[in-house]
């Protein structure tokens, strides 16, 4: 900054403090009003629970720990205590037998349309791309979502997803907003709304956006034209937040609004989480130079298939990446997937998890998880444990979704996800037994009424049916 | 390790090959009949075939090689129950890749041989896990009939048909009617009309044998004699014909009853009206594709013999045709009495066939899931091996150990349906597979990613 611009600065902060009469005579500049950068407020709050205690369960604390004959406490919505059979039951508490039983923090899925492509998926429920324009950041995931997808409730029993991130889909550079998602049923998003976590944005690199327009003659039609089309918006949305940035220091009068700008100008704020939707290691290694080049983070690379060429990158940068175990060859861009991907990226010190893309992977990251642990063992992979591998299923995720201070874990003062599985998770014999969200048992497999059945499927053939 | 794996398989290279006796031990063998397993438990094989298995104490025949399986387990080969294994290299917009979209002028006449690719790399993938089978039915393009599918084995070899024309393949749900003009009705009636045109020309096809004696019954023979080299091309036709003459000419196996028909419906009424077709045409041999909502109908599908190949864990109402789903479908169709067996229907049908065995895991899992109907293990493996065979009539040839079966084996590094045991060594016809694959050497060029005196691409 110049000289110039510095007295500048000086004098205006001085007039908005004082005003401005004595040092020139100039009009007051009217104060600078505060953006609601919170316009569709979670209205989310947990239910009740009761104090319990899982005692003599083997438990997976999220954080790479396993507690043979482990206790578990959990009250007022939050884990109160993890540890051995040394912890004590406070009075008053509901013991629950775990023995031969698992436990372990909730299922985060960084990566689900749930709500925006819901069941049934019919042409008037897709919600999911707004393909109107390759750069749609002023959309928001929320506005989609419908809550009677009754995808959320299979997630919940048979997956034990507790938490989950909902995104637009990959058709634009800039796909918009994303949500995080307590997976309790609401009448509304807002809901099932996680407080406090902050907003995602999804981005796109690769041959979904190229294929989508330039197979209407538009821009971009190859992966050069995605970066440069890429780059176009962050520099209107860099010249935005300069803008911006001035008006909420200096006031004056306020700058035109521009909602897709908003959300950029949240990215650079480092606000806003990128999740970067990207196969290809070298259109990786573009999206981090575009990253630098812009000044913002990139948080996690969604579907990564190609992560393990780079892995030593991403652990440099400091990026998630996020990946199914085995998926491959679908489209050029996952054709080089191979099923060491998780455990290889692990291994480089980069932070991986294990994401589903889809209503039926949701219900069975668990088992994806395991097929991972067991391809990396066999590769050779050092250290590796199923307590390890749960960090790919929660506490990376919250990592990545910036909600690790809150859930992810058992550590004592997060919130009380917690999922009893019914024998060794990383078995494809086990299933969740019951399901607890901010310490309420949203699911019971031996109590059909703790069971949720969606407005949508009242009434239909199959209603209420274990599923 | 890599290395050392890659020792081993060489020095079990010499095993297998056809005209050789080998004996598989100490391993716990599943026979895919739907027994349980059998701890420590023998395979022989001779020429390609089994020639028993169990827990039999059997003197080894003379010159036999013996694998040591002891901490592993043994099962015939996975057989994917309905895929499209080995026609697409690539699914989505990478043109010449793959043959699953097809709208040419022709439909059930349609011979999926011709597009499977035995080197495909998906075929490699799925050896790799154990797959050694797999019924692979064309995709349909803007008929409801897709046309022949085939039998395919996945061995590193330029033969990969078992049994050419197995089965003709039609849309008679939500899909079909979307292809007949938007309605069931609409579907119902081509169908049908296909059929009375199929009938005009039966009278030329080629005589059914009666079956004798000990001859196999013509029906269960792995090759369909190929309907569209026959003299039905002479065949006079009326003038109000819809189907190409090789269309209609290839329905008339399907008429006879010497081709299978899969159906693909999920809806309940669907699977009704389909079972309802053998009313008239009493030669029709169904099999439902899919048949999501079976369980509500269970009891009728058991009466009409009809085997189903379904998806194991489909559990949401993705489709209005599919309301009625859950996890619980495969475990009460099969406790009514159907024969079932596990398909990768409308789920990444063309390369994740190893899911299967994952799938049945989780039938498996239901058991134990209070008012959920699941399967057991031995009937769960079987789903993946011997039914499928079954439904085709090939359950004397493919799909299980029993003695005579053709030697598809595979050793386990545990239990096959965790998903996380992998396929150790894999024979097909009793010929030692190679495992390795495009991903498995991607694996090992990056498995240390330091900077070398060359580039990656010179590691191989």
């Amino acid at each position: 900054m110049s000289n110039k611009g510095r007295v500048a600065l000086a004098l205006a902060a001085v007039c908005l403090l004082t005003g401005c009469a004595e040092l020139g005579g100039k009009p007051k500049a009217a104060a600078p009003i505060r953006i609601n950068e919170d316009p569709y407020p979670s209205t989310y709050v947990r239910y009740p629970g009761v104090l319990t205690v899982i005692r003599h369960a083997t438990v997976f604390d999220g954080e790479g720990k396993q507690i043979n004959d482990g206790t578990v406490i959990f009250g007022d919505g939050v884990v109160q205590g993890i540890g051995g059979p040394e912890l004590a039951t406070p009075a008053g508490a509901q013991e629950i037998d775990g023995t031969g039983k698992f436990v372990t923090p909730g299922v985060i899925d960084i990566h689900s349309h749930l709500g925006d492509y819901p069941s049934p998926g019919v042409e008037s429920q897709s919600d999911g791309n707004e393909a109107t324009s390759p750069a749609r950041p002023e959309v928001w995931a929320e506005h989609s979502v419908w809550p009677q997808d009754p995808g959320f409730t299979r997630a919940l029993m048979n997956g034990g997803v507790t938490t989950l991130q909902v995104l637009p889909g990959s058709a634009n550079l800039f796909g918009g907003r994303s949500v995080t998602l307590k997976n309790v049923p609401a009448r509304t998003a807002q809901g099932m709304k996680f407080p406090g976590a902050p907003y995602g944005l999804k981005m796109a690199c690769g041959e979904n956006p190229k294929r989508v327009y330039g197979s209407k003659g538009n821009m971009p039609q190859t992966r050069m034209g995605n970066i440069a089309y890429a780059r176009g918006v962050w520099i209107k949305a860099q010249a935005y937040k300069r803008k911006w940035d001035k008006y909420e220091r200096n006031g004056g009068e306020m700058p035109e609004r521009d909602l897709a700008m908003d959300t950029l100008r949240g990215v650079l704020a480092g606000k806003i989480l990128v999740q970067n939707h990207c196969y290809r290691a070298d259109e990786m290694a573009n999206m981090i130079d575009m990253s630098h080049e812009f000044g913002y983070k990139i948080a996690a690379f969604h579907h990564a298939v190609e992560s393990y060429k780079i892995a030593d990158l991403l652990a440099r940068e400091g990026i998630c990446s996020a990946m199914w175990a085995d998926w491959y060859g679908f489209k050029m861009e996952s054709y080089d997937a191979i099923k060491e991907n998780i455990p290889f990226v692990h291994n480089a010190g980069a932070c991986a998890i294990v994401h589903s893309d889809d209503p039926n992977g949701i219900q069975r990251l668990n088992q994806e998880a395991a097929k991972a642990l067991a391809d990396g063992i066999r590769a050779g992979i050092p250290n590796l444990s199923e307590a390890i591998a749960w960090t790919w299923l929660s506490r990376n995720p919250a990592q990545a979704m910036g909600i690790l201070d809150k859930t992810g874990t058992l550590a004592p003062g997060k919130m009380a996800d917690v999922v009893l599985w019914n024998g060794d998770p990383f078995s494809d014999y086990s299933r969740p037994e019951r399901v607890w969200i901010d310490g309420a048992m949203m699911y019971d497999a031996n109590d059909p009424k703790h069971r949720p059945v969606t407005d949508f499927e009242l009434g239909q053939p199959g209603e209420g049916d274990v599923k | 390790m890599i290395a050392r794996l890659a020792g081993l398989l060489l020095a079990a290279a010499a095993v297998g090959a056809q005209g050789q006796t080998f004996v598989i031990r100490g391993g716990t063998v599943a026979l895919g009949d739907g027994s349980e397993p059998i701890p420590n438990g023998t395979v022989v094989v001779r020429d390609g075939r089994v020639v028993a298995a169990g827990g039999m104490q059997m003197k080894l025949p003379a010159g036999a090689q013996v694998i040591d399986a002891t901490g592993k387990w043994v099962t015939p080969g996975i057989i994917g129950g309905f895929t499209r294994l080995g026609i697409s290299e690539v699914d989505l917009s990478a043109e010449g890749s793959e043959d699953v979209s097809a709208n040419g002028p022709f439909s059930a006449a349609i011979d999926v041989v011709p597009s499977v690719n035995p080197l495909a790399s998906t075929i490699a993938v799925n050896r790799a896990d154990g797959v050694t089978r797999a019924l692979v039915s064309p995709g349909t393009g803007k008929s409801i009939f897709g046309g022949q599918g085939a039998v395919i084995d996945t061995g590193a070899d330029m033969d990969p048909i078992t049994a050419a024309r197995k089965f003709q393949f039609v849309e008679l749900g939500e899909t079909g009617a979307d292809k007949a003009g938007g309605s069931r009705s609409s579907a119902f009636a081509l169908f049908r009309n296909a059929l009375r045109e199929a009938s005009q020309l039966r009278r030329y096809a080629v005589p059914m044998q009666a079956s004798r004696g000990q001859e196999p019954d013509e029906r269960d023979r792995p090759i369909v004699r190929d309907p569209n080299e026959s003299r039905i091309y002479e065949a006079r036709r009326n003038e109000d014909v819809l189907l190409t003459r090789y269309d209609a000419a290839a329905l008339v196996p399907v008429l006879q009853g010497r081709q299978y028909l899969f159906v693909h419906v999920e809806r309940a009424s669907d699977i009704l009206n389909v079972l309802s077709l053998t009313h008239d045409f009493p030669g029709l041999k169904i099999v439902l594709v899919g048949a999501t909502e079976g369980w509500t109908v269970a009891d009728r599908i058991a009466r009409a013999g009809v085997p189903v190949i379904a998806s194991a864990v489909n559990d949401l109402p993705a489709s209005f045709e599919q309301l009625a789903a859950t996890q619980s479908n495969v475990g009460r169709m099969r406790a009514a009495g159907v024969n079932v067996s596990i398909g990768m229907i409308d789920d990444n049908d063309t390369r994740n066939i190893f899911a299967q065995r994952q799938y049945a895991g989780n039938l498996v899992a239901l058991q134990r899931v209070p008012g959920a109907a699941g399967v057991s293990w031995g009937e769960a493996l079987a789903m993946i091996t011997s039914r499928p065979a079954e439904a085709i009539g090939m359950g004397r040839e493919i799909g299980s150990l029993a003695p005579g079966r053709r030697a598809d084996v595979v050793i386990w590094s545990g239990d096959p349906l965790e998903g996380s045991s992998a396929a150790e060594a894999v024979f097909i016809d009793g010929v030692r597979q190679p495992l390795e694959n495009h991903q498995t050497r991607l694996r090992d060029r990056y498995r240390y990613l330091p900077r070398r005196d060359l580039p990656e691409a010179y590691r191989h």
